[in-house]
């Protein structure tokens, strides 16, 4: 039994209620804004209404791929497993909500642009975006071996983040040279609606911490319990 | 031993290795002819339809054939199990993973430079009043597909189903060289033709930009 308390990876405390408590009243008092308080926009009406969770959902997105980048480099630094669980818990999440906005996105532009796709410039490269990293998740399934896996998939976790802005001006260059199709917002947005939009972003940040803070979670115990069996095997043998 | 001389015999090495059979670069070249042949179907290769799509057909060919022909870079190391003695040689390992890009942007652009006249040929496109910014171009979108694609190749070689890996890896990254490459390559063949500092600049900083990333990083995946 020597050895035990060593073997064992903290996979932290469980998830306090009371800060699901705090995620779920920034949620209803989101939804409360989007749905009810703001203004209802003068051209578009009340599809307008999903901008709200739209926009948030896209720069919430965006914090969770910083985060890969940050646990990337902190993985391949120092080594530490810890790294790579966050690495894959903000991937995870980073992807659901890029998820939100390529399905929210055309429910907008149909009834606004009578399309459902055009391939604008902020169109394409969210939905590039949410390729780069779904390739991520794929090539970590793809490897068995946990180090092995942290490994390459920090790697491949830095050169997508690098490459977002890349693809970002390059879409963007490319685009602008051609006709573009009409974008709602050419003007500045009302300052209520402003109010409303950063009180939904709190929400869904809120949203992604607990989700990435349970799914990081969740790869600690997993390993705890690969471990774990290890260990049970060794003794019976 | 110095980075630069290391990196020489590396690639040495790997050139040595490849001429032998050849292989590798015959089949691309056929590859790319095939893609070439079944592009002509999807529309029709008259002159002017050509300048507006050929560059960006004959770039995706290329990205195709690189992300095939990148493949083996590393799994030949990993099938005959030489990996280990590479890195046990007293180099920087850096210097490795440089070799291989090296033959892998020469490997590529060699391919590159017998399948444009052919490609100039049947599709109707006049290469030769621009033929030196198009080598330009060419190089500058290489050295991308040969840094990125010998990285991720290094990726993949750790991981099952590498063969179907590596293009989904390297693809979405490389979209923004596609892009660049195709907008130069139209540029040059308006009408008069330009060469676009906004693209060049751009193919530029991508190769830097992953050159740096891989000179940091990329040493990391040769570890056991």
């Amino acid at each position: 039994m020597a050895g035990e308390s060593e073997s064992r990876i903290p996979s932290g405390p469980a998830i306090s209620w009371p800060s699901v408590l705090v995620v779920f009243l920034l949620l209803a008092a989101a939804s409360y804004g989007a749905l009810i308080k703001a203004p209802e926009e003068a051209t578009m009406g009340l599809v307008q209404r999903i901008f709200y969770f739209h926009v948030s959902s896209a720069w919430t997105g965006f914090i969770a791929f910083i985060l890969v980048f940050i646990g990337s480099i902190a993985y391949l630094r120092t080594r530490a497993l810890k790294w790579d669980w966050l690495s894959v818990a903000s991937a995870e999440v980073g992807v659901a909500f890029f998820t939100v906005v390529l399905v929210t996105g055309p429910i907008w532009a149909k009834p606004v642009w009578g399309i459902w796709w055009t391939w604008d410039a902020r169109l394409t490269s969210s939905f590039l975006l949410w390729v780069l990293f779904v390739s991520y998740l794929i090539l970590r399934t793809l490897v068995d071996e946990p180090e092995r896996r942290a490994m390459v998939a920090a790697v491949f976790g830095i050169f997508a983040t690098l490459d977002i802005p890349l693809v970002y001006f390059s879409i963007w260059w490319f685009r602008t040279q051609h006709p573009q199709p009409v974008i709602g917002n050419g003007g500045s947005l009302d300052g209520r609606m402003w109010q409303v939009l950063m009180l939904c972003w709190a929400a869904t940040l809120g949203v992604m911490a607990l989700l990435i803070r349970i799914r990081y979670r969740l790869e600690a115990m997993r390993m705890e319990v690969d471990a774990l069996r290890l260990e049970a095997s060794r003794n019976s043998r | 031993m110095s980075l630069v001389h290391a990196t020489a015999t590396i690639l040495a090495k790997e050139l040595r290795t490849e001429f032998r059979s050849r292989e590798l670069l015959g089949t691309t070249i056929v590859f790319v002819l095939i893609v070439i042949v079944l592009f002509s179907f999807t529309f029709n290769p008259t002159s002017s339809e050509s300048r507006r799509f050929g560059p960006g057909l004959l770039w995706l060919a290329f990205l195709f054939a690189g992300s095939l022909m990148l493949q083996p870079s590393f799994l030949r190391e990993q099938t005959n199990d030489t990996l280990a003695a590479l890195r046990l040689a007293p180099i920087d390992p850096f210097s490795i993973l440089a070799g291989k890009m090296a033959a892998n942007f020469l490997f590529l652009l060699l391919v590159e430079l017998i399948l444009l006249p052919v490609f100039a040929v049947l599709y109707n496109i006049a290469i030769f009043p621009i033929l030196a910014p198009l080598v330009l171009v060419l190089a500058l979108g290489t050295i991308g597909l040969a840094t990125t694609g010998t990285v991720f190749s290094a990726v993949a070689a750790q991981a099952r189903l590498r063969e179907l890996l590596l293009p989904l890896l390297l693809l979405p990254v490389l979209a923004p060289v596609l892009i660049a490459s195709t907008e130069a390559t139209v540029g040059l063949l308006r009408d008069p033709s330009e060469l676009s500092p906004v693209w060049l600049t751009f193919l530029t900083s991508f190769d830097v930009v992953f050159l740096t990333a891989a000179w940091l990083f990329g040493e990391y995946l040769l570890e056991e």
